[in-house]
């Protein structure tokens, strides 16, 4: 008995030593991994940097001034709403170049493309920035204190969530006034009960496990314990809301800017170089297709990040 | 044992998996028969690749799952073989399945009466009326209580017992040639797991089926069984009738597993666990996979076993093992 | 069963109160004076002191509100300040539009939705699977107002001498007109009174008056002047409702009880068609509700680009030209319109999934 004994005992000793000698994985580094193996996060991801230089740099790839109106400053007669021209698709080369054609007041629209697309991102980022502040507040206060302050709380975000949210916003321009400032705004109020109901509901999980219980039990400091504990763990489904979230307030932003709401002329937005264009769009599609474009691109570009992000994120997916 | 007719006669099946780390092997060459009204027992520890046989069987793989090679003969048809239309022929019908978790394993939006009788429906080509009368007929036998209402039930109203007695219904509708149940009492309590065991065996009592029972849990095995597999990392490692695997056990590991069943009255301060882990299928040795962890291999076999995996030596014609120990033995 | 129907209407109160709180709010609240904005700059005091008393604007505001409750309930939403018309008489007119261009993008959007969800998810990792998502990736990226613009380009300029030409804008050809099928089967309707408009309000879906009077030249027309619109407003709703299919459909493959219907010996089709897509089908139930919101939203956009004048392209009319009336009956009926169809799909989604009956 004793020297089997010894045996069993020296044998698990050797096994064990084994495991723990392999490295545990950090989640970060997986989850990289992960977001580059698939096609989707990889593209996004790629789109998205493709975008981000491009708005960096515009003052060096756009030819000229997005404001500039270029009447009795170019050496031919200009159009009004012209046509692409292209010298390498075979363009006659003494026309001057304009890669998207020119606007309806005689600016270069490919460098209001590229412009544009700072106020996009900008419109993208903010928007989300102050949804996530606010939902996450909110949702989290709601879930911590309960009764009636999460009452209150979800009756407000239901009741945002009773209207479509496009018209919603509008309401809301139409009472602050047509500007980029408040149709931001609008757009962030609208999609912020998301956030909240996330938060909410993570927050209440985690609020019952045992560890937390304990804490409180123990006298730590429920604001500590809200920020440091639970709400990074809740972190995950908020970064691709997020994410994705990004994409919807670029397409919102550019419906109420098509219709006037948004962002105001001569501001090169996309969605305001669609609206004003769009009644010529028989005469000079151009004018609307390359704003449209531009828009498509960049909201692909997030939907595909945010959809690789959450494939990569998904806790149930083992390698 | 009553009649010698062989039901289903499964030689060197071997059943690999695609994965990101390329193909695994989950079973490796297990070979067993089953005799008309016998019940073989399938036991292992989880992972050890029992369900996988039974779902290779069935053809129920999933997708990155499949046979490489090996046969399963059923009455003189090698299942492996055919297509999935002759096998849904077979499937409920000559051969039936149950599963671990009877609460999952029911269409959570099909009233349970209706689940029933659809089989009725498939293999008996009849009405959905009679098929109805037959359910019900079905539930009375499986003893399930004023059965008319809980025909109509949808299976979240039902406990995990009663869900069980309804896959076992299901299973025997059609009285199928054989049975084969992976581990059905492991999701229930001990109390309602003796009731669907003499469930079975009645049943078993009634329609002859040959009945294939998957587990981990040894006092079902004891109860139940009237031949023993023991698997282990996807190998048979011990094979007969139970009495003979039960007193005495040849393989190091079955061994080890008998040791291990505490008995109620003795005083032990430790349990006897096996020492060490069951090797990851994508790293396994060259040689005999439960050789790290024998407790009973001396200097002579000791290279034998590192290095090259033991063929099953049967003992007798009725009782075999994987292990150079037996070598001299056959 | 009942009891569920019956908790849902009975949550759905205060959420009605709710819309009518903010309406009323967010329309008071728009800067500007309305009587400048419709009368006009130079307007003087006494004159919209007038037309203050006569639009009720003079009285505090807790007894506009309730006034207003009490006239929402019973539909009289008062007269339109830019139109001088009654605001239900427009909606009769509007609604229908609006409705058309909605139910036909719901329509179109669950079947081609729920259709190539159900393709891409039975032919899972092939090429058919792949295409379909990276167009359904396209799709939800779109701006609904673009697509309809490059829609009615496409058909409306370049295919113009082809038998592919679809018209870009309008709701029928120029000189047609639809005729409402109570004139046409000869009803004594008198104007102006409340059965006429009900009637009125069921005649103006073009569609569905040609339908039943039997007018296949008006009805072709109309279908015709819808398929653009329906198509674009369309596309966002159909490409979400495909996604959710397919990897709701995938996961349920994965299930237990999918393995037990193959055990049992169901044929493949019958297993996905009897067992899977029924349990499939309940998260993108759940989110029907949700894309009927974006639906309504985008019909905004859509009415503005195919010139259907609509609830929509009204109401931001009126927010320009502080048509309090309008603004507040408009976005009322919106919302309770919403309220509505999310209460149907809450309460069909009981029907649909038992377990859910319980709470």
């Amino acid at each position: 008995m004793s020297k089997l004994g010894k045996v069993s005992k020296n044998l698990s000793e050797n096994i064990d030593e084994e495991l723990l000698l392999q490295k545990p994985v950090s989640v970060w580094k997986r989850t990289i991994k992960r977001l580059l193996s698939k096609r989707s996060g990889k593209i996004g991801l790629l789109l998205i940097c493709f975008i981000f230089i491009i708005a960096i740099a515009a003052p060096v790839i756009a030819p000229y001034d997005p404001h500039e109106v270029l009447i009795g400053k170019e050496i031919v007669k200009l159009k009004k709403r012209e046509a692409p021209c292209i010298h390498v698709f075979g363009c006659d080369q003494a026309k001057p170049q304009h890669l998207m054609g020119i606007d309806g007041n005689y600016r270069d629209q490919f460098s209001r493309i590229i412009y544009g697309s700072r106020i996009s991102l900008s419109i993208g980022f903010s928007t989300v920035s102050f949804a996530v502040i606010g939902g996450v507040l909110l949702g989290a206060l709601a879930a911590f204190f309960g009764g009636w302050i999460d009452n209150i709380i979800m009756r407000m975000m239901d009741v945002i969530l009773g209207f479509p949210s496009l018209l919603l916003a509008i309401a809301i321009v139409a009472v602050l006034g047509p500007g980029i400032r408040n149709a931001l705004l609008a757009i962030a109020i609208v999609t912020l009960p998301a956030y909240a109901r996330l938060t909410r509901a993570s927050v209440l999980t985690v609020k019952e496990l045992d560890y937390v219980k304990a804490s409180l039990a123990l006298g730590a400091s429920p604001t500590r314990l809200l920020l440091f504990r639970i709400l990074p763990n809740s972190l995950t489904p908020i970064v691709v809301l997020a994410t994705l979230g990004i994409a919807t307030a670029i397409l919102d932003a550019a419906g109420l800017s098509f219709l006037g709401l948004g962002a105001q002329p001569p501001s090169p937005e996309w969605g305001t170089m669609l609206g004003s264009e769009r009644n010529q769009v028989f005469s000079a599609p151009h004018l609307v297709f390359f704003p449209g474009i531009a828009i498509m691109i960049t909201v692909l570009a997030f939907n595909l990040f945010g959809d690789g992000l959450r494939d990569a994120l998904d806790p149930r997916l083992n390698d | 044992m009553l009649s010698q007719s062989t039901q289903l006669e499964v030689k060197n099946l071997t059943t690999c998996f695609r994965t990101s780390k390329g193909n695994v092997m989950a079973v490796d060459e297990i070979s067993f028969s089953l005799k008309k009204g016998e019940t073989l027992c399938i036991v292992g520890e989880s992972g050890c690749g029992k369900s996988v046989s039974a779902l290779s069987i069935m053809g129920l793989l999933p997708p990155s799952g499949y046979v490489k090679s090996g046969s399963a003969i059923f009455q003189n048809n090698d299942l492996l073989l055919m297509t999935t239309k002759e096998l849904e022929k077979l499937r409920g019908n000559r051969i039936s399945m149950i599963f671990q978790d009877p609460g999952s394993s029911l269409n959570p939006v099909m009233r349970v009466g209706d689940q029933v009788s659809e089989i009725f429906q498939i293999h008996l080509n009849i009405s959905k009326q009679e098929g109805r009368k037959k359910a019900l007929e079905m539930l009375k036998q499986v003893e399930i209580p004023d059965p008319e209402s809980r025909m109509l039930a949808f299976p979240h109203e039902l406990s995990g017992g009663m869900a069980q007695r309804i896959m076992i219904a299901i299973a025997l509708a059609c009285n199928p040639d054989i049975l084969i149940a992976d581990e059905p009492t492991t999701a229930l309590d001990v109390t309602i797991q003796s009731q669907i065991l003499n469930l079975m065996s009645e049943m078993q009592l009634k329609t002859q089926t040959a009945i294939i029972l998957i587990t981990h849990d040894l006092g079902v095995v004891a109860e139940m069984a009237d031949n023993v597999l023991v698997m282990y990392c996807g190998q048979v490692v011990e094979y007969g009738d139970v009495k003979t695997v039960f007193n005495s056990p040849i393989h190091p590991y079955t061994k080890a597993l008998m040791k291990s069943i505490p008995i109620i009255g003795k005083k032990t301060r430790r349990l006897d666990a096996i020492p060490g882990r069951v090797p990851s299928l994508d790293m396994l040795p060259s040689g005999c996979r439960f050789e790290r962890r024998c407790a009973e291999k001396n200097d002579n076999i000791v290279s034998n076993c590192q290095n090259k995996i033991p063929p099953i030596f049967n003992v007798d014609s009725l009782h075999g093992s994987r292990c150079w120990l037996e070598k001299g033995n056959e | 069963m009942i009891t569920y129907i019956i908790k849902r209407l009975l949550i759905s109160i205060p959420v009605l109160f709710g819309i009518l709180l903010v309406t009323f709010v967010l329309a008071r609240l728009i800067p500007g004076d309305p009587c400048k904005a419709i009368l006009g700059e130079k307007a003087t005091v006494e004159v919209c002191e007038k037309f203050e008393k006569r639009f009720g604007l003079d009285q505090p505001i807790h007894t506009q509100f309730f006034l207003y409750s009490k006239r929402v309930v019973v539909a009289d939403f008062g007269n339109s300040i830019r139109f001088s018309r009654p605001v239900s008489q427009i909606l009769v007119e509007r609604f229908p539009v609006t409705i058309e261009l909605a139910l036909g993008g719901l329509v179109v959007a669950i079947f081609a939705g729920v259709f190539l969800g159900i393709i891409s998810a039975l032919k899972h990792n092939t090429s058919v699977d792949v295409g379909t998502m990276v167009l359904a990736n396209v799709g939800i990226s779109m701006p609904v107002f673009w697509l309809g613009l490059m829609l009615a380009y496409l058909f409306g300029l370049l295919l113009k001498d082809t038998i592919f030409w679809l018209p870009p804008s309008g709701r029928l050809t120029a000189g047609l007109s639809s005729i409402p099928f109570f004139e046409v089967w000869g009803w004594e309707v008198l104007k102006g009174t409340s059965k006429s408009k009900f009637l009125e309000f069921f005649a103006n879906h073009y569609i569905f008056n040609a339908l039943i009077t039997g007018n296949w030249e008006i009805f072709k027309d109309a279908i015709r002047h819808m398929i653009l619109p329906v198509i674009a407003l369309s596309t966002i709703p159909m490409a979400i409702i495909a996604r959710i299919t397919r990897s709701s459909l995938l996961e349920v493959l994965g299930r237990d009880y999918i393995r037990t219907a193959k055990a049992k010996g169901v044929k493949s089709k019958n297993v996905v068609s009897k067992h899977a897509l029924r349990n499939a089908m309940l998260p993108v139930v759940t989110i029907l509700g949700l894309q009927m919101g974006g639906l309504l939203s985008g019909a905004v956009l859509t009415e503005t680009v195919f010139g259907l004048s609509g609830v929509g392209r009204m109401l931001v009319e009126a927010i320009y030209a502080r048509d309090y009336p309008i603004i507040q009956a408009f976005t009322v009926m919106i919302a309770v319109a919403y309220m509505f169809i999310n209460l149907l799909v809450d309460i069909s989604y009981g029907f649909l999934d038992p377990r859910v009956r319980l709470e």
